[in-house]
């Protein structure tokens, strides 16, 4: 891919921050922010968790009010008091979630993004038009919530798009897209930016910030720690910039592979939710010791993957076996006692009930396999140690066990939530987005545990859509794509195109005709 | 038994009067559902509005400032439930069944002067000519002007909902609070204004009753009428249409067990007496079993996390 935008190069500023500053009770967001975007650059904006990128860009969209600092648009004073007035100075923003309406159509949801939209068929009209225009197409009158990840995605940019933006704000436009899908997204981008328009990036994937971006600024616990030019700066650079200390990269120790001790073949579900995926026909085999890492654009099946491995859906009792013995219609706990773990990507609600304490959340999974019952009745003082023993050996900074699970930061829980399984000693574990949301130095730490279960004979299954982590901690890799798995593949030696093809290629998108 | 003793006519007639209360209070808590918001309180709004409506009659001799003094009973007693559920985020749930409980008490205490008087009776809408065109002279054009009214209120909403902002504005806030707050609409302020028109639907339905229909003032008068709206908004998919056809077989089938019962059929009172329930709800169970579902946000909390 070349850089095909590199010499429309418009000098003049767009935005200017100066000083801006947020704070929140016990937190301060944003402490004291400058830095300018210029008219026609793509500047990221960099930054761990936390490190109050979100904030920053809900003052510019009008969502937040600053508590001091000023913003300058063109010249003159910009103080949004809400979006809509954000929208009518040429600010447009792409969320990463919550924006759009399942149950509404496409033409709906993008009339609801605009300050006057036209009567709908001229909507329509013009959906169809500036979408096919910058290789986006879409038809306006499908529903929402049957659209891919990609093609949801595409709305909210068209949505953008039909404002005549100055300002194009992209939460983390990339972690939902194949790597062709990206391709796309990013000539429709350096089209936008030849046209003049400026785009505030925000993304953790460096490789990409490096390939698209002319600026960045890095943003740590609120201030601004430094700018660069992202094609002149390496990635670990950057990354340690963000972070204020050096990386661990995790190491495997690569034990060899034992007996296999998973066996799914033949596996069909039916999507247990209106929006789902029906899982087709899955075959695969996992050995003692592997890590087998599946990838795929999300709401490709990984959900209903996880809940027909850990039995919260049944299924046909010989389409999983665990060491010959069937299990497809065995409950979550006869799973459990026979070695097979599962640890869902939903922290909160999910993997673990958010008001109760850390103890009970730690009988909630533990108690089969640490016999923390006895004829009904609780061992308190067991599973409080069993909750100790996580926080300890996976570093959970918390007051102590009998904090709720809800007061923990993500990554915090995240730990928690992989060491209440990893400390039951699987057979099998079956994790799902096991670093999302998740800081550095903590995804680390996860991957980490990982390898090293791994290297304990354990077999471990990585259901995520961070191909970089896939890469760094999975033997084999496997795709799924509308429910179904591709074969499994040797991690080494595949290249970012096989894996984009084997998640499915650009569903159908064709690349922004940048010459039109 | 003599079933020529049944006039169709009146039969049809009278299906029209015994659907408005619960029509009238089902398109109203359709809004309010379709906001994302669940008000089980619609009984208790539908008494208050009753004995509002009732008691302003009464004083000023006007059923028309009855029905409006009934609307702005109901309309304000859903203002409380609004501000428990959209200001003080308290569980939808209890605060619509503490609604209900508290407009049968509320209702009864303001009623006890009230009861055995007759109000004035409202008008019929005699329409010239048109009421006399026989056979659907009667059923049609021989009706008060709230039986039109409701008709109308379905029409009206069933328009909004599908053609202006407005109601493109309601759906998105009852199906993704948190992205209709992301793109800057006032989710609460919405909210609010649909439970508030909620509200003086069912005080409109209520005092459709006490006014109307029975007319004369008992404690609990609305013997479940705001339940069977509440059920009716469910089993008809959210669609306004629906909700008139839920009504109108509902009030439809009471009126005709009722002159069966009148005729001395050899069927069970009890059985009649159950059957507009079991049928309505048998009928629109097999309708809603296509695609269509609840708004997403339906019963959620709300809270803008800056």
């Amino acid at each position: 891919m070349g850089h095909p935008g590199k010499e429309r190069r418009v000098t003049g500023t767009l935005l200017t921050i100066d000083g801006l500053t947020k704070a929140y009770p016990g937190v301060v967001a944003n402490d004291t922010v400058s830095f300018e975007i210029k008219a026609g650059e793509v500047h990221a904006l960099l930054g761990e968790n936390g490190a109050g990128k979100s904030t920053l860009v809900k003052m510019i969209y009008g969502l937040v009010k600053p508590d001091s600092g000023t913003m300058l648009m063109n010249g003159e004073v910009f103080a949004p008091a809400e979006p809509r007035a954000a929208r009518a100075s040429g600010v447009a923003m792409v969320f990463q979630h919550f924006s759009l309406f399942d149950a509404l159509d496409v033409a709906e949801n993008i009339a609801l993004g605009m300050e006057n939209p036209p009567p709908m068929r001229d909507l329509a009209a013009r959906i169809r038009t500036v979408s096919e225009e910058y290789g986006l197409p879409l038809d306006p009158f499908r529903t929402v919530g049957d659209l891919s990840a990609g093609e949801r995605q595409r709305v909210e940019i068209i949505r953008c798009l039909l404002q005549d933006p100055k300002l194009l704000i992209m939460d983390e436009p990339t972690s939902v897209l194949t790597p062709q899908e990206v391709d796309i997204l990013f000539e429709t981008l350096r089209k936008l930016t030849a046209e003049g328009v400026a785009i505030l990036y925000i993304s953790h994937k460096l490789e990409e910030i490096r390939m698209l971006c002319d600026a960045a600024t890095i943003l740590r616990l609120g201030k601004n720690v430094g700018t660069c030019v992202p094609a002149e700066t390496s990635a670990r650079d950057m990354a340690e910039l963000m972070v204020g200390t050096e990386l661990q990269t995790p190491k495997s120790t690569g034990a060899t592979l034992g007996d296999v001790v998973l066996d799914i073949s033949g596996l069909s579900m039916p999507s247990p939710s209106a929006f789902g995926t029906a899982l087709k026909n899955v075959h695969l085999r996992l050995r003692a010791g592997e890590v087998l890492g599946i990838g795929g654009v999300a709401g490709n099946g990984q959900d209903e993957m996880l809940l027909a491995l850990s039995g919260e859906v049944r299924v046909d009792a010989d389409a999983i076996k665990l060491k010959g013995a069937p299990v497809g219609k065995l409950a979550p706990n006869a799973r459990r006692a026979l070695g097979l773990l599962t640890a869902p990507e939903e922290r909160l609600g999910h993997a673990a009930a958010p008001d109760m304490s850390l103890t009970e959340n730690a009988l909630l999974t533990g108690n089969v396999r640490k016999g923390l019952s006895q004829r009904g009745f609780l061992k308190w003082a067991k599973t409080q140690a069993f909750a100790e023993e996580i926080i300890e050996k996976f570093d959970v900074r918390t007051p102590g066990p009998d904090n709720a699970a809800r007061s923990l930061s993500g990554g915090n829980l995240q730990k928690f939530v992989i060491g209440r399984e990893v400390l039951q000693e699987p057979e099998v574990l079956v994790v799902n987005q096991p670093t999302w949301g998740v800081d550095a130095s903590a995804a680390a730490a996860i991957r980490q545990a990982i390898l090293d279960l791994a290297a304990g004979g354990t077999a471990v299954i990585v259901i995520s859509q961070d191909l970089d982590e896939l890469m760094e901690v999975a033997d084999n890799f496997a795709a799924l794509n509308e429910g179904r798995l591709t074969e499994t593949r040797p991690t080494k030696g595949l290249t970012i195109d096989e894996i984009g093809l084997m998640m499915g290629g650009a569903h159908g998108m064709e690349v922004a005709h940048a010459d039109a | 038994m003599d079933l020529s003793a049944i006039n169709p006519a009146l039969l049809l007639a009278s299906l029209l009067v015994a659907a408005t209360p619960i029509l009238i209070a089902g398109i109203g808590e359709l809004v309010v559902e379709r906001a994302g918001v669940l008000n089980l309180g619609v009984e208790g709004m539908m008494i208050t509005g009753a004995i509002c409506g009732f008691m302003a009659t009464i004083i000023t001799g006007s059923p028309a400032l009855g029905f409006l003094f009934a609307a702005l009973g109901g309309a304000a007693l859903s203002l409380l439930f609004a501000l428990l559920t959209q200001v003080a985020l308290a569980n939808q749930v209890a605060s619509g069944l503490a609604l209900t409980l508290f407009g049968l008490g509320l209702s009864a205490l303001l009623g006890q002067g009230y009861v055995g008087l007759k109000p004035p009776s409202t008008p019929k809408l005699d329409i010239p000519l048109l009421s006399d065109i026989p056979f659907f002279g009667t059923v049609l054009f021989n009706h008060d002007i709230i039986v039109y009214l409701g008709i109308a209120l379905v029409a009206a909403v069933w328009a909004v909902l599908k053609f202006t902002r407005v109601g493109l504005v309601l759906r998105a806030v009852g199906e993704n609070h948190d992205a209709a707050h992301a793109l800057g609409y006032k989710v609460v302020r919405i909210r609010v204004l649909a439970i508030m028109f909620g509200g003086a639907c069912a005080g409109l339905g209520g005092a459709y009753i006490s006014l109307i229909r029975v007319p004369q003032w008992t404690e609990g008068m609305t013997a479940g009428a705001g339940w069977i709206a509440l059920a009716l908004v469910v089993f008809a998919s959210w669609k306004p249409w629906r909700v008139l056809l839920g009504a109108w077989l509902f009030g439809g089938i009471t009126v005709l067990q009722l002159n069966l019962q009148a005729a001395g059929v050899s069927i069970p009172v009890e059985i009649l007496s159950m059957s507009p329930y079991i049928i309505t709800i048998v009928v629109l169970v097999i309708m809603s079993a296509d695609k269509s579902r609840a708004p997403a946000s339906l019963g959620r909390i709300f809270h803008a996390s800056s």
